[in-house]
């Protein structure tokens, strides 16, 4: 019956399947574990992200490896973005243990929920067809919309994550549409096949650019840009802090493979069409995401609108790949490799800022307003300082890792002959800048509000502290991380 | 007419006979049970296809597990037949009118090149070939990565399910038989040393 059966490699999937396995034990231990241990369940799932790590770690091999029927692809990009991936939901766990304790949260659901959100990140960073792309999305998804309502006796919670829940489900639907209109066109669902008939020009273009609209639509609402974008405030102010942290952070990595490998490994053929698209999304969720930010008082909600900013850059890295009609591989490498790192930089620099948020709120108390930041000089100048790092960073203000990763997109940019929207994106980041520095004068020339000293753990000030000086020092020595990215890349694509 | 043709056509028949029955039923037990009726149906025209998996299915999935779900739905509700029907002359044209556009939708689409009878002849296999076996060993084989992934996501339904709704509440009066069972003497008779506050009455 099985005769031409091959049994598929594991070996590149075991991160994936070690994760499994893992958490179907913590699902069992923490069942029968009883309220009197349940440490059992964070310590295991950190063991659990340590092992992953070291697996990753242990099978890179520098080389693109396909298996389960050409649907899962393990290349120096996805070894890449899991590390990252790893280290994102470590930091994750531990700023958000406090905050959770306090609140009655850390329940042993929360930590699997956790933990089958990085296995759909990891499938969606591995995928290398529609199908496990797919599969993937909504994995990552599911468990995102049941972490938001976790805290389920707050209405803004419930709120937030209902409002997630019905635009993400018809972002689903999108998405889907798109790609079963691109399997109409080119009989495929493996990107590399697409890309294959794409190029040979057979196809209908009309059916594929059709459906890459909805699938850009459903990209664009992951990744949370302009006119995609109006899930993000109110998810990330209704959802316990701890969870915004979760979701402004590493799914961005996720969002990003999802993006690159779509875009770039499946339709790189139809980039004139997708480039327009993602010109026009970059430019406006710049230009919305920065305004809009001015006028809040939450910092949850500021940092959301500050949020579609930076993806909106990182969308003008990706359309900067291709120049007109030839196609220049060092061009192209540049922009893609200005992106991952714009993605990298975002994501250290938004653990550190929700981080500070968590750092701040104690027991029952959300310190998520601006004016709980008031007089922070006073309280801790050395906790003020790391804010003002990462405050600084996210502005963009030059030897701040998020001055190099914005430099190097505009550079990217010019060399495209992008250079209108360069100065519109340049414009808008000053007017930007407005809002992250009154956090910065909120902090030093203010009188505190509350002056209760800071009580956390001793690993969470630790873990920040290295937090806000990794942004320092990635920006006084940007060029070994770009160099990462760009060996990354040139050996993936 | 050979006897194929025949049996399609009493299925067919019977289909529309029980799913118009569906809908102009008065009492809804009956309805649901109509749309049982519909459903084996449906399921003997995919058997006339040589589709048995989803004849099996449908008649697993939907008349074992979906329609008994509903028809008990059905008898714990106390259903109002004369308020459901208010207003039914009322909706019939915007109904009338989408059923008719449905229809011409499905047409248009049929007869073009990409679908239709022209597009996909239906093949025919031997007597030995079963498409469940054929649909199993895909799922198992070439598809079991996106399989396993769909039962993970089906995991996390769960466990959201669980964690969104479980509530122990502890303003409801409730015996646990556990504690029932193992309770001690010592557990129920206190004897406490007290003071005398009074001597000799």
């Amino acid at each position: 019956m099985l005769k031409n059966f091959v049994m598929p490699d594991l070996y590149p999937a075991a991160p994936e399947l070690f994760l499994v396995a893992m958490a179907c034990a913590i699902l069992l231990a923490d069942a029968f574990a009883g309220a009197s241990r349940r440490w059992l369940a964070p310590v295991l799932t950190m063991l659990t992200l340590i092992g992953c790590a070291l697996i990753t770690y242990a099978t890179f091999d520098g080389t693109a490896t396909l298996t389960f029927a050409n649907m899962f692809v393990d290349d120096p990009l996805s070894d890449f973005l899991k590390l990252l991936l790893y280290v994102a939901i470590i930091v994750v766990l531990v700023y958000g243990r406090d905050y959770l304790a306090a609140r009655n949260l850390d329940k042993g659901e929360y930590y699997l929920l956790l933990l089958f959100a990085t296995l759909g990140m990891m499938v969606m960073i591995s995928a290398y067809n529609f199908l496990t792309m797919y599969l993937g999305l909504e994995l990552l998804s599911l468990s995102l919309y049941a972490m938001v309502a976790i805290d389920r006796d707050s209405p803004r919670a419930t709120e937030a994550a209902m409002k997630y829940f019905v635009l993400g489900a018809l972002a689903s639907g999108l998405l889907l549409y798109g790609m079963s209109m691109i399997y109409g066109a080119t009989g495929t669902l493996e990107l590399g096949r697409v890309a294959q008939t794409i190029h040979e020009g057979t196809t209908n273009r009309t059916i594929l650019v059709f459906g890459l609209v909805f699938l850009v639509a459903g990209v664009a609402f992951k990744l949370g840009v302009v006119p995609f974008h109006m899930w993000i405030p109110d998810v990330y102010h209704g959802a316990p802090t701890a969870v915004t942290l979760l979701i402004s952070s590493a799914p961005k990595l996720a969002a990003f493979a999802m993006a690159l490998r779509l875009l770039v490994s499946g339709l790189f053929g139809l980039a004139e069409h997708w480039q327009s698209m993602l010109m026009l999304m970059a430019v406006l969720s710049i230009g919305i995401g920065n305004l809009a930010a001015i006028a809040q008082t939450n910092i949850k909600r500021m940092l959301g609108y500050s949020a579609i900013s930076h993806m909106g850059f990182m969308l003008l890295a990706l359309m900067s790949g291709v120049a007109g009609a030839e196609v220049d591989p060092m061009a192209l490498i540049n922009a893609y490799s200005s992106a991952l790192y714009y993605i990298i930089s975002y994501v250290l620099m938004s653990l550190g800022a929700f981080g500070m948020v968590l750092l701040l709120s104690r027991g029952g108390y959300e310190a998520d307003n601006l004016e709980d930041f008031k007089g922070l000089n006073k309280r801790s100048p050395w906790f003020a300082l790391m804010m003002a790092i990462l405050m600084f960073s996210m502005a963009g203000i030059p030897f701040f890792v998020g001055f190099f990763a914005k430099f190097s997109v505009l550079l990217a940019a010019v060399a495209a002959g992008h250079v209108a929207v360069v100065v519109l994106a340049v414009i808008f980041s000053l007017i930007g800048a407005y809002y992250y520095l009154r956090v910065v004068k909120l902090m030093y020339f203010d009188d505190p509000v509350d002056a209760a000293s800071i009580r956390a753990g001793l690993d969470m000030r630790l873990l920040i502290s290295l937090n806000g000086l990794a942004v320092a020092l990635f920006g006084l020595f940007p060029d070994s991380l770009m160099m990462l990215c760009t060996a990354t890349l040139v050996r993936s694509l | 007419m050979d006897l194929k043709t025949i049996i399609f056509y009493v299925f067919a028949a019977l289909l529309i006979f029980a799913a118009l029955r569906v809908i102009t039923a008065r009492n809804p037990v009956h309805a649901a049970l109509y749309l049982v009726l519909a459903f084996f149906n449906a399921g003997g025209l995919w058997l006339t296809l040589q589709a048995e998996f989803l004849a099996i299915t449908l008649v697993m999935v939907y008349v074992g597990a979906v329609m008994v779900l509903f028809l008990f739905v059905i008898m714990m509700l106390d259903i109002d037949i004369k308020r459901l029907r208010q207003g039914f002359w009322r909706n019939m044209p915007l109904a009338a009118t989408l059923g008719v556009l449905m229809v011409a939708e499905m047409a248009l689409v049929l007869s073009t090149d990409y679908f239709g009878p022209v597009a996909f002849p239906g093949t025919k296999m031997g007597a030995d070939y079963s498409n469940t076996r054929e649909l199993g060993r895909l799922l198992f084989t070439d598809y079991v990565y996106p399989f396993e992934l769909a039962s993970i996501i089906l995991l996390v339904a769960i466990i959201a399910a669980v964690v969104l709704t479980l509530r122990r509440r502890k303003d409801v009066k409730h015996l646990d038989p556990v504690q029932q069972v193992a309770v001690k003497h010592s557990d129920r008779l206190r004897v406490l040393q007290m003071p005398a506050e009074k001597e000799g009455e």
